[in-house]
């Protein structure tokens, strides 16, 4: 079975920052999985290359088989990213945002996923409002209503719950689970490790650009005999263990 | 295609979200031009025989706004999307460069033409201007547009504030469209500055754009055909090899 994420060697330097060293990475089918790392460890750099929002310097990375580089349309086609960032279009409604996107993505006839999307994220009434008059909680759920609309088989999320309030969260981990079921493969960065350890299957935890910790999430609690996912990572950060890759 | 239409439409409906500010502002201070001009030079310019002053002048304000526009469209948009980080979403999708390249570059082409028809529909209100020769000027509207969208692609792509973006307007755009002959005709200057003219790809633009109202022009329409063709295409294969690299748009 191909996997959904395979990353090999890649390796990606901003002028005198190493920001990616030769990291290995393969993420099953069907798998709803955590990226974690403390800030600057990579995590959105990682993404950025599997988005092709950057070049890596070396190394391959494939979405669903597809090569982000050589096949990229496919692979993008496969993906559907939420960025970090709060980002959005002023000129126009949230609707028309998502029509439009689901427009790059060469879809048409789109209505009733929208719907569904809007719905799920508790966004049908403000359909018609423009993007500017959006509150952050609000903006953020149109972010990921953007990455969904093309019902990507891989969906990333970098720290999609920055800034969110608990019911939105609750609603967005209900609905992300629910793709889960129906098969889409999730890669999650967070900073709410509670979260992580609620979610998520597997883990790999990047430390200074490398993989140091790569598991099911039930054995990386095994290996340090705690109870907590953050106390995990706590443990990890200090000594920096490199975790072999299971 | 749907992916490339799509992003041509919401460029068009970019624009015409604000048409205050796109369409109705360029017309109005291309018409102050016009008013100003018409008056001032009518008794000094020297232009072609049998013309009169707001005939040659029409054509070329016409071309200059549409130019400007052309421009503005492409490298504003591109420029506030980098700026706020909402191009992100275009660049997440599957769309090529080619596809990416058209679709902005094609936009500019429908804003540029649009303010260009309504400066000439209002200008022909106040003043009779003839259109000798329709081809050459749909031909030049196209190029020309084609031309200044491309430019405002590659500037849209360079720039990453928008005091860079201010720079390429004041200090190579503005100055292209003025010393273009839009007032007046190269052959009443003096040979030095007739000669640097003749390096001015707008010149060929605006003089070629010109003969297809008055049938009359500084060079002849096919040398103008020549070098605007050729500056379109060198411009386009520039732009579409950096958008192909990624160049300041994929880190």
């Amino acid at each position: 079975m191909t996997a959904a994420i395979e990353i090999h060697g890649a390796d990606k330097r901003f002028g005198t920052v190493h920001a990616l060293k030769s990291v290995d990475l393969t993420v099953e089918a069907g798998d709803f999985f955590a990226l974690l790392g403390p800030n600057g460890a990579g995590k959105t750099t990682l993404i950025n290359l599997l988005a092709g929002l950057s070049v890596p310097d070396a190394g391959t990375l494939k979405v669903m088989g597809f090569d982000v580089v050589r096949d990229y349309q496919k692979a993008r086609r496969n993906l559907g990213v939420v960025p970090q960032e709060l980002v959005f279009d002023p000129f126009f409604t949230v609707r028309e945002t998502l029509e439009i996107q689901s427009g790059y993505f060469g879809l048409k006839n789109n209505d009733d996923w929208i719907d569904d999307i809007l719905d799920n994220l508790q966004l049908a009434d403000k359909a018609h409002a423009n993007m500017r008059t959006l509150s952050g909680g609000m903006k953020r759920r149109v972010l990921i209503a953007q990455a969904l609309v093309h019902r990507p088989p891989v969906i990333v999320l970098d720290e999609p719950t920055a800034g969110v309030d608990v019911e939105l969260r609750q609603s967005l981990w209900k609905f992300i689970q629910r793709l889960n079921r129906e098969g889409h493969t999730i890669l999650l960065t967070t900073h709410y490790l509670e979260e992580a350890e609620a979610l998520c299957r597997r883990v790999a935890i990047l430390k200074q650009g490398q993989i140091v910790a790569h598991d099911t999430t039930q054995n990386l609690l095994r290996s340090r005999d705690l109870s907590r996912l953050e106390d995990v990572f706590v443990a990890i950060m200090q000594d920096g263990g490199l975790e072999a890759e299971s | 295609m749907r992916g490339f239409l799509t992003l041509f439409f919401k460029e068009v409906l970019r624009f015409w979200k604000v048409s205050l500010q796109t369409v109705l502002a360029p017309l109005i201070s291309t018409l102050l031009y016009l008013l100003v001009f018409s008056h001032v030079m009518a008794d000094h310019a020297d232009v072609y025989p049998g013309v009169s002053y707001a005939a040659f002048l029409i054509p070329g304000l016409a071309m200059m706004s549409m130019l400007q526009n052309a421009f503005a469209n492409s490298s504003s948009s591109l420029v506030q999307s980098k700026v706020t980080g909402n191009l992100v979403f275009v660049l997440l999708t599957p769309l090529s460069h080619w596809e990416f390249y058209w679709a902005y570059v094609l936009a500019s082409v429908v804003r540029g033409v649009l303010v260009g028809s309504v400066v000439l529909l209002t200008a022909w209100f106040f003043f009779a201007i003839p259109a000798r020769e329709p081809l050459w000027i749909v031909v030049f509207a196209l190029l020309a547009t084609i031309l200044s969208g491309s430019l405002g692609v590659l500037a849209g792509i360079w720039a990453e504030k928008f005091d860079q973006m201010a720079a390429w307007q004041n200090f190579i755009v503005l100055p292209l469209t003025f010393l273009s002959g839009a007032f007046y005709s190269i052959h009443s200057l003096p040979s030095f500055w007739n000669t640097l003219s003749r390096f001015n790809p707008f010149f060929y633009v605006i003089d070629g754009f010109r003969y297809g109202f008055l049938g009359s022009s500084d060079v002849s329409p096919w040398e103008s055909l020549l070098i605007v063709g050729s500056a379109c295409l060198a411009l386009s294969w520039t732009t579409l090899a950096l958008l192909r690299s990624g160049w300041r748009l994929r880190t």
